[in-house]
């Protein structure tokens, strides 16, 4: 693989994490993240729809008439979201029924439509599609560390519904991290600790990413503006 | 009814605002929340397109969808009629109602993809209200977005005074001080079957 494709792979991961630094797709960041478990199955039909929409777009970009290139990029993401909601419900119930409306509002999600626009609209089809693995795995891997945060402060466990993902693991599976004799901080599971540990983490990129080059140190709230959904 | 009525919509102004316990909607939350005057915009263009879209979608759900067994097409069918919806609308107040459009025009096109509309949508259907509760809430859940709105808009003006450590300016400590504001919602929770009793 050359040194190109590869920095698009990693771009996604840290200098451009959709959530962290470019500020996208922060609805489905704040309310799934309850349980690692489940920032990990939005993050994998995230990545999922994300790398087949920036294929098809990427391919059809000559095709698509630059006026109503929005309607046609939102049925094209609508269509692969339909298609996750079916495999979702068919094979892993559990996570269905803890992502709930998320699920769907994946269709809305700025992160697709932002990389759509920004990234599969001008590059060819390999490139896009890795565009959209690294972006998946940066939004991944944000969301599992958020609800890794969240669930061990906020119920004291970890992976709590990872067998509803990998049934080999069985559906009660989790691992203890708090004693239950220690109360656990169940603010962290509802809205308030999600704002918070968001908050917190953001910082940390900011705080990542600026520290070996300090010209680098852009404000982030300007990216944040053009971020919209 | 009115009762219920009543408690729906309430509900949905306090105790499950969409921004602040429900987490949609959080890109134009802190996207447009600097001033006063463009969060009171974006939320009534938000909560006219919300209370449209329902009327359309419930319809064409319960009518064309549901006893066809096509009610896997939702997503598509929904965020199709509400990208319609929301480009007539501009065209339509663009020509009849200038003064409105003037107001509102700049909000709409962010609407679109404003994951609020199309979460008030799917929600009316998961929840089986009827036509009338379906307004209701939708309405509902368009104030609570103004009531955020316009209250975080408030609190922020003072946050962007404040001495922060560098990597916080900016968003990460507009998001802590959003927490605060989630908390003190919390405290409505119960009120409102409280009050009405059901």
């Amino acid at each position: 693989m050359s040194n190109s494709k590869m920095k698009i792979l990693t771009n996604g991961i840290l200098n451009e994490n959709p959530v962290l630094r470019l500020v996208l797709g922060t609805c489905p960041t704040l309310a799934v993240t309850t349980m690692a478990s489940n920032g990990i199955g939005m993050g994998l039909a995230a990545t999922f729809v994300l790398i087949c929409s920036n294929i098809v777009i990427s391919a059809l970009r000559k095709i698509i008439p630059d006026q109503v290139r929005i309607p046609c990029y939102i049925t094209v993401i609508a269509g692969f979201v339909t298609l996750v909601q079916m495999i979702v419900k068919a094979y892993v119930p559990s996570l269905d029924k803890s992502l709930g409306v998320y699920l769907p509002l994946i269709v809305v999600n700025c992160i697709i439509l932002g990389r759509a626009e920004m990234f599969a609209s001008k590059n060819g089809v390999l490139d896009s599609a890795l565009d959209g693995l690294g972006m998946g795995i940066g939004f991944t891997i944000t969301l599992t560390i958020m609800g890794s945060i969240r669930e061990i402060l906020g119920s004291g466990t970890w992976m709590s519904g990872l067998g509803g993902l990998i049934p080999a693991l069985g559906s009660d599976f989790a691992i203890r991290v708090i004693p239950e004799s220690i109360d656990s901080f169940s603010l962290m599971t509802s809205a308030p600790g999600g704002f918070f540990v968001f908050g917190i983490l953001m910082a940390g990129a900011t705080w990542l990413t600026s520290r070996p080059k300090k010209e680098k140190a852009a404000a982030p709230a300007e990216t944040a503006e053009g971020g919209n959904a | 009814m009115a009762v219920k009525l009543a408690s729906i919509f309430f509900t949905m102004i306090l105790v499950d605002n969409y921004v602040l316990a429900k987490f949609l909607g959080i890109c134009p939350f802190l996207g447009v929340s600097k001033k006063l005057d463009s969060a009171v915009g974006m939320s009534l263009a938000v909560t006219f397109v919300m209370v449209m879209a329902t009327a359309a979608t419930w319809p064409i759900y319960m009518g064309i969808l549901e006893p066809n067994g096509l009610g896997y097409l939702q997503t598509i069918v929904f965020i199709l009629i509400i990208a319609i919806l929301v480009q007539l609308l501009e065209n339509f107040l663009k020509k009849f109602i200038p003064a409105l459009y003037k107001a509102l025009g700049v909000y709409l096109p962010l609407i679109t993809t404003n994951c609020t509309i199309l979460g008030v949508t799917i929600l009316n259907i998961d929840n089986g209200y009827n036509f009338v509760e379906s307004i209701v809430c939708a309405a509902g859940a368009g104030i609570g977005f103004l009531v955020a709105m316009v209250l975080f808009s408030g609190v922020r003006r003072r946050v962007e005074q404040a001495i922060v450590p560098e990597c916080f300016k900016g968003l990460p400590i507009t998001l802590v001080a959003a927490a605060m504001t989630s908390l003190s919602f919390m405290g409505f929770g119960g009120i409102v079957s409280a009050i009405f009793g059901v």
